[in-house]
């Protein structure tokens, strides 16, 4: 009865918060819950999904993981994806780097222009240029080559990664810099020896940006690597998927373990990841 | 007068000279750092986003050479071909969808969640989970749950709900509103992020001035949130219409367009012709289509903006 009246709105909002929590708790559900939902099936042998497909697993079977590992043949894939995943993300950082560095540091005349052109390239989509690339990818032995995706990747990825590191690069204090050319030090010593440690937040967040994205990119694999011994995790888990339909529990093992590293990356990281996504999502 | 300005500008070149070659070696300098990339896309990109628009005029198969057949391709694809049709229509379908529900969740989660400090990093992060999974992932987690044998559908029919005991990805009139559903499941995390982002950027005063003056939630919501996070949302619906046009992967694992056609799109289409029927000059076609119904948006967008929209 003492209370002034200024603090009496104060009740509602926190009754309001309650159904705040409700609701997000709901949504979290919805969001979670088919995950982990998969993370059972995948500890379930495959008679036990059939009779409960959705809950937890009554006898867990930790052997669907090798099962799934050697059917899968996650040796392979995950060697090939990884390889495609590290080039990738070094081309992006270094050639986009240095296209980076010429835009905030180094007047590069006509530098409105080359912007322009990365936001055009940023929002061609790839279906445009898919069928000229493929043969010409065809013509110049780039098909089913590790090296050959790459490329293509680290073209496609290379406007989000200039956009972002520019803008990192502009905000940095200009005096280190100068100190290292009043040394006597070249550009590129300036950009490599100054710029680049500098500025490893930037890349870092690129970096796990262009890997994700090349760690889950179906389309583009799909049309340059048909040969088996090069898929990548993704293209490789597709097929496993049609060719073991009925093979719920060996399904689920493969999904969890290629899931995993980004769930691990992601929580250690989670910050960065959505800075950094939520920026580049906007390049698609 | 005449005779001070020849001096003057004598003056100003001989000052400059030594500048100028200074500044075009910086400027050789600035360009060796840019040109690498500039290459590689002209190879990857320009280059054969040039060559699209060509082969559009072609007979190719992909093979050999390319027969010129003017706008053949795109009369056969405006005027005959009944896939293209349906296509169209369901890309329209999409974008109706993703720019109603999809939207409608990520806003009224991020406004549900924006007033929460206790926990709200950790729901923020919950929510965002699912669109760092990869496509063939999702696709496969509901092609599980939407079992009508072992599935959610499944599970409701044991416990009397009977209805959604129905394989809703393989009847055609429901595979595209299925696949539609699968992609929203991992994609408006992402848009509420978006929001939760701009929604948090809105100086608390304006909040407390509505309330002060007696606003109701909903009130909140019209007059203070929805105007402050109204260039985040303009942009995003852009580009959801834009996108809308260029979706491939979902409909391509889940379906491939099927059954019967019945959710076949642009993107599922283009490669279709490209790589199973070797019609690649008809397919850079459909393509190029595809890009300009998705640049049509943009000009609509900036028609909208001129016309005094406030977008």
């Amino acid at each position: 009865m003492a209370t002034t009246p200024a603090i009496r709105p104060r009740p509602p909002l926190r009754l309001g918060l309650t159904t705040n929590y409700l609701i997000l708790i709901v949504l979290t559900m919805f969001a979670l819950a088919p995950i982990v939902v998969m993370g059972f099936n995948s500890l379930k042998s495959n008679a036990e999904v059939g009779r409960n497909p959705l809950g937890p697993p009554a006898a867990i079977q930790w052997n669907n993981y090798p099962r799934a590992w050697e059917q899968g043949e996650f040796g392979k894939t995950t060697r090939n994806s990884a390889i495609l995943v590290a080039s990738t993300v070094i081309g992006v950082l270094a050639l986009g780097g240095m296209a980076a560095y010429s835009l905030a540091r180094l007047n590069l005349p006509g530098g409105g222009m080359v912007m322009l052109l990365l936001l055009v390239i940023s929002t061609l989509p790839i279906q445009l240029f898919l069928v000229p690339l493929f043969f010409l990818w065809k013509n110049l032995g780039l098909i089913n080559n590790l090296a050959g995706l790459t490329l293509i990747y680290t073209a496609t990825n290379a406007p989000f990664a200039i956009f972002l590191l520019r803008s990192y690069m502009v905000q940095l204090p200009a005096d280190f810099e100068d100190a290292a050319r009043v040394d006597g030090a070249n550009e590129w010593q300036v950009f490599s020896k100054v710029v680049l440690p500098l500025s490893w937040p930037g890349f870092l967040t690129v970096g796990l940006v262009v890997g994700l994205g090349v760690w889950n990119e179906f389309l583009l694999a799909t049309v340059f690597i048909s040969n088996p011994d090069l898929f990548p995790v993704a293209t490789s888990y597709y097929r496993f998927t049609s060719r073991f339909s009925r093979d719920w529990s060996l399904t689920s093992a493969a999904a969890v373990m290629m899931i995993a590293p980004i769930l691990i990356l992601f929580l250690a990281l989670q910050r960065r990841f959505i800075d950094g996504l939520t920026q580049g999502g906007l390049k698609g | 007068m005449a005779h001070t300005q020849p001096t003057g500008v004598a003056g100003v070149q001989a000052r400059a000279a030594p500048r100028r070659r200074r500044f075009s070696q910086r400027a050789i300098v600035a360009w060796l750092f840019m040109l690498p990339i500039l290459v590689l896309f002209a190879l990857v990109v320009i280059g054969p986003s040039i060559a699209a628009v060509f082969y559009s005029f072609t007979d190719w198969s992909g093979i050999g050479k390319a027969e010129w057949v003017g706008l053949a391709n795109y009369q056969k694809l405006f005027f005959q071909d009944l896939s293209f049709r349906k296509a169209f229509s369901n890309n329209i379908i999409w974008m109706i969808i993703f720019l109603i529900i999809p939207v409608t969740l990520a806003l009224f989660a991020a406004g549900v969640l924006a007033p929460v400090r206790r926990g709200g990093m950790m729901f923020r992060a919950a929510l965002f989970i699912p669109y760092l999974l990869p496509t063939v992932i999702v696709a496969q987690i509901w092609r599980n749950l939407l079992s009508p044998t072992q599935g959610i559908g499944a599970l409701l029919a044991n416990w009397g709900i009977a209805g959604f005991d129905r394989a809703f990805l393989g009847l055609s009139q429901t595979a595209l509103y299925a696949i539609a559903f699968v992609n929203n499941w991992q994609w408006w995390g992402f848009l509420m992020v978006l929001f939760l982002a701009a929604m948090q950027n809105i100086p608390r005063e304006l909040y407390d001035a509505a309330r002060i003056d007696g606003a109701s939630r909903l009130d909140e919501f019209r007059y203070v949130t929805l105007p402050g996070i109204m260039p985040t949302l303009v942009f995003m619906l852009l580009m959801t219409a834009i996108w809308s046009f260029l979706i491939f992967d979902y409909v391509w694992i889940l379906t491939q367009g099927g059954p019967a056609g019945s959710s076949e799109v642009l993107g599922t289409l283009v490669y279709k012709n490209a790589f199973n029927r070797f019609e690649a000059g008809y397919a850079s076609a459909i393509g190029l289509t595809m890009s300009a119904l998705a640049g049509l948006m943009i000009v609509i967008f900036i028609m909208l903006r001129r016309r005094g929209w406030e977008i």
